[in-house]
């Protein structure tokens, strides 16, 4: 493992409270960077963009993780590496107490059938020229899993909420509702224990995301399957997971149980994201104290040094610049990555 | 209150080879000297191609019919040149995605310049210093030296702000603002919420602001009109809408939100899904998907109508009723 971290202590991360059952997966100081190459012809590296900066959380079975930050926190890429769409650059991913970072590509096929995704765009995400029916089916055919394919299909169609006999249809006679729908069940065929759903509802009118966001939670309440539900949308994250871990800038900055994190942010970036967030009620509205951050992300290739929410933040100090804040307890009961980190109970109203 | 802008019966049907597709279907509203009306719906609801129509900027074989009249003068069947009079300098817009709304081989200074320039007598020289001025005003740091910087070089929130600077420099009566902040993330929406607020106070200009998203509208709006299937079917102050809905659709809507000051909830979702604009239904357009509906619901249609709750007023043949099942 290549150590590209200062972060004083390599202990296994902290974890919120409530985790004392064997977790299903396991990611420890999960670190990716991407080269920066220019040249048409020669391609030169000329640096690198940390997206994913020693990242640790766990999953549990029939629990849900939520992973929020806004663009370019590295959530999504959080996600890829733990199903090696992208390969980690360093760090420890461990299914049922495998490590799977060092599989080769045929063995991470075998566990690819347990750690399964679903992504945001239900229009990209199935090939227009397959049956609904084909594109469910498909994992089970590479798994070569043929037999009593047919019933299989039905009723993976029927768990969400579609009819058997739409088998048949194509992706362009479906609505995106029903559309993610198909790629819930197409996750679903291999009978996984893990899924990564990537903003499964970002593209969805609200009156319809309603219908998949119970549709997920009567799954994992029959399924038992653990969700790592990566999001920007807060409202949705509070209403699903179990857990929320908050990233901004590569790195998680407060990590805790629904309740803590809503209830009792203790990071400013945390605070500053929640009361950002208008609320559809009108009276809770007019009486909010909102904290508008200054300016824009600080591009990942040049990450400010120590704390990398020094540059927006209200509460920065010197040491903020000079020294990282590590991801621990500081009496909240939750790990803060913050020096000053303060309960702000008054975040949301 | 003026009245400002007056929108009446408006309806706008393209013709696609697939048919007619009647996207707004008799809207009509006003709005009034410093106000903010919030426009909201899903996708589809024709919330957008109604505020186009308004500043005459749908193509032009689309059939527009009704009235929009701005201080008591019609807009609708003018000249594309009389039109420009108004545009721009009386109604302005901002669009969701400023990077295809600037353009990228011209400064940004430059482009609001350049709008002062098409309604005001001005020198080139006093349009460039406006232009600085109202990036400041907008909050955009350095201003003088991001005047003279290309739209690639600004992050998207500033874009947005950009954009907003443009539509102001000639101080509009009313901004239209259309899914301003959908592209941005929370925190840099916070801030163009907060930049909009701002325009509002000092320059009391009425905006009218669409979105999909109902807790924009709770933070921004004084009146909401609520758009489904190319209509308006509920309209009040905010509190109104948010707090005694008296319309399925939007009690729907309220239902299916997930909510960020509480974990405790319940996501009832809509059943079905929007209808085609091409055969929109009969009757009430929200009866196939309606928890509510009676017999007549899928022949009889019913206008905005006044229900006995002052200015506020619902498309709902039992909307009276409704008070019993709105949370």
């Amino acid at each position: 493992m290549t150590v590209h971290e200062t972060t004083a202590e390599k202990e296994p991360a902290s974890t919120p409270p409530g985790d004392e059952v064997e977790p299903v997966l396991v990611v420890d100081h999960l670190v990716k960077n991407f080269d920066i190459r220019v040249g048409e012809l020669i391609r030169r590296k000329i640096g690198s963009v940390q997206a994913v900066s020693d990242v640790s959380f766990q999953l549990h079975k029939g629990k849900t993780l939520g992973l929020v930050g806004e663009s370019g926190s590295g959530k999504t890429t959080t996600g890829l590496c733990v199903l090696r769409l992208h390969e980690p650059t360093s760090g420890s991913i461990r299914y049922r107490g495998r490590e799977i970072t060092d599989l080769s590509r045929r063995e991470m096929r075998r566990i690819r059938r347990s750690l399964q995704v679903v992504f945001q765009d239900p229009y990209a995400s199935l090939d227009p020229r397959m049956s609904v029916a084909s594109i469910v089916s498909e994992p089970l055919r590479i798994h070569k899993q043929t037999t009593g394919l047919r019933d299989h299909v039905d009723e993976l169609l029927r768990l969400v909420g579609l009819n058997p006999d739409y088998g048949n249809r194509f992706p362009h006679e479906f609505s995106g509702g029903q559309r993610q729908r198909i790629g819930i069940a197409r996750a679903l065929a291999l009978d996984p224990d893990v899924l990564i759903l990537d903003e499964p509802v970002s593209a969805l009118d609200v009156s319809i995301q309603a219908g998949v966001v119970n549709l997920l939670e009567e799954i994992q309440d029959r399924l038992g399957v653990a969700y790592l539900f990566i999001a920007h949308d807060l409202s949705v994250v509070r209403h699903i997971s179990d857990a929320v871990a908050v990233m901004y800038l590569g790195k998680i900055v407060e990590h805790g149980t629904r309740d803590d994190i809503y209830n009792k942010p203790a990071h400013p970036y945390t605070q500053a994201l929640l009361s950002a967030v208008p609320v559809p009620d009108p009276r809770l509205e007019r009486g909010r104290q909102r904290i508008v951050l200054e300016g824009d992300v600080p591009s990942p290739a040049h990450p400010p040094s120590g704390c990398r929410f020094r540059t927006r933040c209200w509460k920065a100090q010197d040491i903020c610049a000079t020294e990282e804040p590590a991801l621990i307890d500081r009496g909240q009961g939750h790990p803060v990555a913050c020096h000053f980190a303060g309960e702000q109970s008054s975040a949301i109203v | 209150m003026t009245e400002l802008l007056a929108v009446e019966d408006l309806t706008v049907d393209f013709l696609t080879p697939d048919g007619t597709v009647h996207a707004v279907r008799g809207v009509s509203f006003t709005v009034a000297a410093g106000e903010t009306l919030g426009i909201v719906g899903e996708s589809g609801s024709g919330k957008s191609v109604t505020m186009l129509a308004t500043m005459g900027l749908l193509p032009r074989k689309t059939r527009v019919g009704g009235s929009v009249r701005f201080r008591g003068e019609e807009l609708l069947g003018r000249k594309p040149k009389e039109i420009r009079r108004f545009r721009g300098s009386k109604l302005a817009m901002v669009f969701q995605d400023p990077m295809t709304s600037l353009n990228p081989v011209h400064k940004v200074g430059k482009q609001i310049a350049e709008a002062m320039l098409a309604h005001q007598d001005v020198s080139k020289r006093a349009a460039w210093a406006q232009a600085v001025e109202l990036l400041d005003t907008v909050g955009i740091p350095a201003p003088g030296r991001r005047a003279d910087q290309y739209p690639h070089e600004f992050s998207g929130g500033m874009r947005q702000r950009a954009m907003i600077a443009m539509a102001i420099v000639n101080d509009p009566d009313i901004l239209i603002a259309d899914e301003p902040t959908t592209a941005l993330d929370v925190t840099i929406q916070a801030q163009v919420l907060e930049t909009l607020d701002k325009v509002k106070r000092e320059l009391n200009t009425s905006i009218v602001l669409i979105t999909h998203d109902l807790g924009v509208i709770s933070r921004m709006a004084d009146r909401v009109a609520v758009m489904y299937a190319g209509e308006i079917v509920e309209t009040g102050v905010i509190d109104d809408i948010f707090v005694t809905p008296r319309h399925p659709y939007t009690i729907g809507l309220l239902n299916s939100l997930p909510r960020l000051d509480t974990s405790n909830t319940t996501l009832t979702p809509i059943t079905g899904s929007p209808p085609s604009m091409v055969h929109p239904p009969s009757g009430c357009p929200f009866h196939p998907r309606c928890f509510f509906r009676r017999e007549n619901c899928s022949t009889d249609k019913t206008n905005l109508r006044d229900i006995g709750l002052g200015a506020h007023t619902s498309a709902c043949h039992y909307a009276e009723a409704l008070s019993e099942v709105a949370r």
